[in-house]
């Protein structure tokens, strides 16, 4: 057992835990913050990513004692933002949900894409969302989605 | 065709549950786990095949945190199927809870359910099993008469004839002959003749199999399951635990995929069996590896077709006859074989002679099961594929050849009469077919006279086209039964319980798009739940391309009897006739100009001041046919003529599936399958070693399409109305799969001339096909 200390989603917050626990699973069952999914647990879908320190993490390998100290944002921190606001609107417009498992996920990974990229080419935001698998759409969807965001959201990021 | 113009269907709603689902809010399976659930690992078998000679699980029983070890020893002998199919199923009953046998790498040995994950893990290591070995069968082409008897035992047994042999290693077999195929081939100017072979396929829905179960206040055993088949669910459960259906309840909340994959049994029964024995709330979320390694995938299949045909290009006979392999049980073992015969034949009815014909056999692989396209893809593959051989032959364009002999509007197949889903048929008359427009369109949309068949576009790059016709079907006709039921609210807005089962697809969005058209409210009006088996009604789930046309027809119902009781509670309350009433937008008006009312405020009257009274209506509803949907998809591929590495320019898809009650959603099922079944064509496989032991069995070495592998898709729908459909829409969901192996591999055969016969259509193949071309000339 150790002291963990971090924040998540602007609340700092003390976890007295096994470190080694994936932080997936300190999310969902110690957290109740479902909002990240388990799709691989080998870290090669994407469904489970969150922000650490404002990039994008596949917390089904991340151990707990990894997150002591540091920023971490779950969709369920990032719902509250507008950026998330402009994402939402955009994945509406494209219809780019089915399953909807691996889209908490695709809105991560396009929200630490865009940080670092606020106006990325298709090539590009294909490439930022390389690691996040969707078996429903067929994935242009969602990156027409992204697209949109990015052009209708200018200045958000 | 009525069509008119209509108010909330054919309109492109987002879905009613997107915003909840991308807010990442509790909604599948596992979000609704109880914290005090014991976790349930399973003890898979290291053999192919083999016999739990003994098995010691003191060791395990006596570690602290372990509740409950089970073992074959634990469990009566009844057999079932996993398969979620209509009752009495056409698949074999010849699955065991557990068993003394162990049937692939992966079969279940024993479960453990534990206060936590690490100590179910630490306890499976902790079980001793012998296993007496046998010589697996590891090839399907020689599994027939083998040595080896892969269900040996004496208690498996088939509900009604399907053609079971387990001595001879046969799940089912099927034959169909229409007319004299040897002597109709025998007269024929050209006869081409191929063998074609398909791939073992997995889903890899991105939500594992996952299920949880309590007993709740009042003893009732609830299963929270990610399944696409509730109430087959309930029914295989009572059957086999031998507890009262009454005492079941099984819920399923969203669910993150399914593609056929959850139209099966896989954790409920040991989930069930340990909350049922220990009393305690229990949850069991298979791996990843074991949704590759113990779940099932589509099934793999040897495909021998004959086609004659006239010099002048009309087709004369089909002859189509092969083998599949169901693996090491035989979920859905017939009805797919079946349908790689009904819903890919009757696309060229004009012949004289057809025959469908093949066994499906047992190995000692990772089951076979339902998948998107349900043996349509198979068999279109090698029907598509043939068809350009036979234009090849004839010197015809392989489109005028189809065109010539395609199934048009008015028209009929024998076959629909014959060949049903483990039974005979329903005979129908196509009363929707675009199938010649699709055709048409896609021509123009892909540019077919100035691209095909190829174009250089450098030293190395050649750019070609190919295509292919498909049709499915809407539901099993007679035997799949959905059910709706629309509760009216103060205020006038409605609850819509349905058992249909939306796992992604948004069956839940077009199902209240169908209610609010008829009810004439927003579409926010309708609040929609799916599905429970104790608060919502009857539905067989989503397979079969069922939902849109079966239930959609069900709700239907339940929205126009609840129409016609709403006018005459108007009528009541404004006291007039029924007769007299208009009723629009949600607002009753008199003929004879007396004051009107609003839905709203009649609904509140009702439940408070007049006559007071509760408004529930629930329709039901059976095909008698099954209506299919046609498509075209046209691939525009550039291929590398020394590596064989192709990318794909676009995929083109003309769809006629008769209204498309949510445009957008309609898409997405298309391209969504269009992609599928491009993973199928080009990349996904599964591979196993020499001893039998599943290798592809993660995303790194089974490789599914990413955001790369096709950036264009241009889709298109035809307009079509279907009469037996809700306002005329016909289904959708699975149609999409079904064109692009037979596509590709004819885009392939177009650029280099060479024919690839096995899926996947992969480099390494085009190479070694090119070297082969090169020294035959």
């Amino acid at each position: 057992m150790a002291d963990i200390t971090f924040t998540l989603n602007g609340e700092r917050i003390t976890l007295r835990e096994e470190p080694n626990l994936r932080f997936l699973d300190v999310l969902r069952e110690k957290l109740n913050h479902t909002g990240a999914k388990e799709g691989c647990g080998e870290g090669e879908c994407g469904a489970c990513a969150i922000l650490l320190d404002g990039h994008i993490v596949n917390s089904c390998l991340l151990p707990l004692a990894s997150v002591d100290g540091r920023d971490v944002v779950t969709i369920e921190g990032y719902r509250m933002t507008e950026r998330y606001q402009m994402l939402e609107k955009a994945f509406i417009e494209e219809g780019a949900v089915q399953c909807g498992i691996c889209t908490p996920g695709m809105m991560i990974a396009a929200e630490s894409m865009l940080r670092e990229n606020p106006d990325p080419t298709d090539e590009e935001i294909r490439h930022g969302l390389a690691g996040n698998l969707c078996r429903c759409t067929g994935y242009n969807m969602i990156i027409a989605a992204i697209r949109r965001a990015a052009k209708e959201g200018e200045g958000l990021w | 065709m009525k069509k008119k113009t209509f108010k909330t269907v054919n309109t492109q709603f987002p879905s009613v549950d997107g915003k909840g689902i991308m807010m990442g809010r509790p909604a599948y399976t596992d979000d609704f786990a109880p914290v005090d659930a014991l976790t349930i690992k399973v003890l898979r078998s290291p053999h192919p095949f083999a016999r739990i000679a003994s098995i010691d699980t003191s060791a395990a029983e006596a570690m602290e945190g372990v509740e409950i070890v089970l073992t074959h020893k634990d469990f009566k002998r009844n057999p079932f199927t996993r398969a979620g199919q209509g009752y009495p199923e056409p698949s074999p009953h010849d699955k065991f809870v557990l068993d003394e046998y162990v049937r692939y790498v992966g079969d279940e040995v024993a479960a453990v359910a534990a206060v936590d994950e690490e100590t179910a893990l630490s306890a499976l290591d902790a079980i001793d099993v012998e296993y007496e070995v046998y010589e697996p069968v590891l090839d399907f082409e020689s599994a027939k008469g083998h040595d080896s008897i892969i269900h040996p035992e004496k208690e498996v047994y088939e509900m009604f004839p399907i053609g079971f042999d387990p001595e001879r290693n046969v799940a089912a077999s099927y034959h169909m002959e229409i007319g004299d195929v040897e002597q109709t081939l025998a007269q024929s100017d050209v006869v081409v003749e191929e063998t074609f072979y398909t791939q073992a396929q997995a889903h890899t829905m991105l939500e594992p199999h996952t299920v949880n179960a309590h007993i709740d206040y009042q003893d009732r055993l609830v299963l929270f399951s990610a399944t696409q088949t509730p109430f087959h669910v309930r029914r295989i459960l009572s059957q086999t635990l031998e507890v009262p259906i009454s005492r079941i309840r099984v819920i399923k909340p969203r669910v993150g995929g399914g593609f056929g994959g959850k139209q099966a049994i896989h954790g409920e029964m040991l989930a069930a069996a340990v909350t049922l024995r220990t009393g305690r709330p229990s949850k069991l979320t298979y791996t990843r590896q074991e949704v590759f390694e113990s779940s099932y995938t589509r099934h793999p299949m040897r495909l021998n077709i004959r086609i004659g045909s006239t010099k002048d290009g009309r087709l004369t006979a089909l002859d189509l006859q092969g083998l599949s392999d169901t693996g090491a049980y035989g979920e859905h073992a017939l009805t797919v074989y079946m349908v790689t015969g009904s819903k890919v034949l009757p696309l060229y009815n004009k012949v004289d002679a057809v025959r469908f014909a093949g066994d499906v056999v047992y190995t000692n692989h990772v089951s076979s099961g339902a998948f998107r396209g349900y043996g349509a893809v198979q068999g279109n593959f090698a029907l598509e594929s043939a068809i350009d051989k036979v234009a090849d032959k004839l010197g015809m364009d392989p489109m005028a050849l189809r065109q010539k002999n395609m199934i048009l509007e008015g028209e009929t197949s024998p076959i629909f009469e014959v060949m049903g889903e483990g039974t005979e048929g329903t005979a129908m008359d196509m009363e929707s077919c675009k199938l010649d427009y699709c055709v048409k369109r896609g021509m123009e949309l892909i540019g077919y006279e100035e691209k095909s068949p190829r174009r250089e576009v450098s030293e190395h790059k050649i750019r070609s086209i190919g295509g292919a016709i498909a049709m499915q079907g809407s539901g099993i006709p007679y035997i799949d039964m959905g059910a709706a039921t629309l509760k009216l609210n103060d205020d006038g807005f409605f609850n819509l319980t349905v058992g249909a089962t939306d796992i992604g697809q948004g069956s839940d969005t077009i199902l209240a798009q169908i209610a609010a058209e008829q009810l004439e409210v927003p579409l926010e009006k309708m609040v929609v739940y799916s599905s429970d088996t104790d608060l919502t009604p009857f539905d067989v789930g989503a397979y079969a391309s069922s939902t849109t046309y079966v239930s959609g027809n069900a709700v239907l119902k339940a929205a126009q009897q609840m129409r016609s009781r709403l006018v005459e509670e108007a009528a009541r309350s404004m006291q007039t006739s029924p007769e007299a009433i208009i009723y629009e937008d949600g607002r009753f008006e008199a003929e004879d100009g007396s004051p009107g009312i609003d839905l709203g405020e009649l609904a509140t009257k009702l439940y408070y001041n007049e006559d007071q009274k509760q408004l529930t209506t629930t329709g039901s509803y059976y095909g008698t046919k099954s209506p299919p949907p046609f498509m075209v998809g046209f691939v525009e591929i550039e291929i590398d003529r020394e590596t064989g590495e192709l990318d794909i320019l676009d995929y083109v898809s003309v769809v006629d599936c008769g209204t498309t009650i949510n445009p957008a959603l309609a898409r997405g099922q298309i391209e969504g399958g269009i992609v599928q079944g491009i993973g199928m064509a080009l990349t996904e496989d599964e591979h196993y070693s020499k001893k039998g032991k599943l290798i592809s069995k993660d995303f790194l070495n089974y490789k599914i399409p990413d955001n790369y592998t096709v950036k264009k898709l241009t889709t298109e729908f035809a307009d079509s109305y279907e009469d037996s459909g809700p306002y005329g829409a016909k289904s959708v969901a699975e149609i999409g799969i079904d064109t692009p192996p037979a596509a590709l591999a004819n885009a392939v055969e177009n650029a280099l001339g060479v024919r690839i016969r096995s899926l996947p259509i992969t480099p390494e193949k085009i190479v070694a096909a090119l070297k082969e071309s090169r020294t035959d000339t």
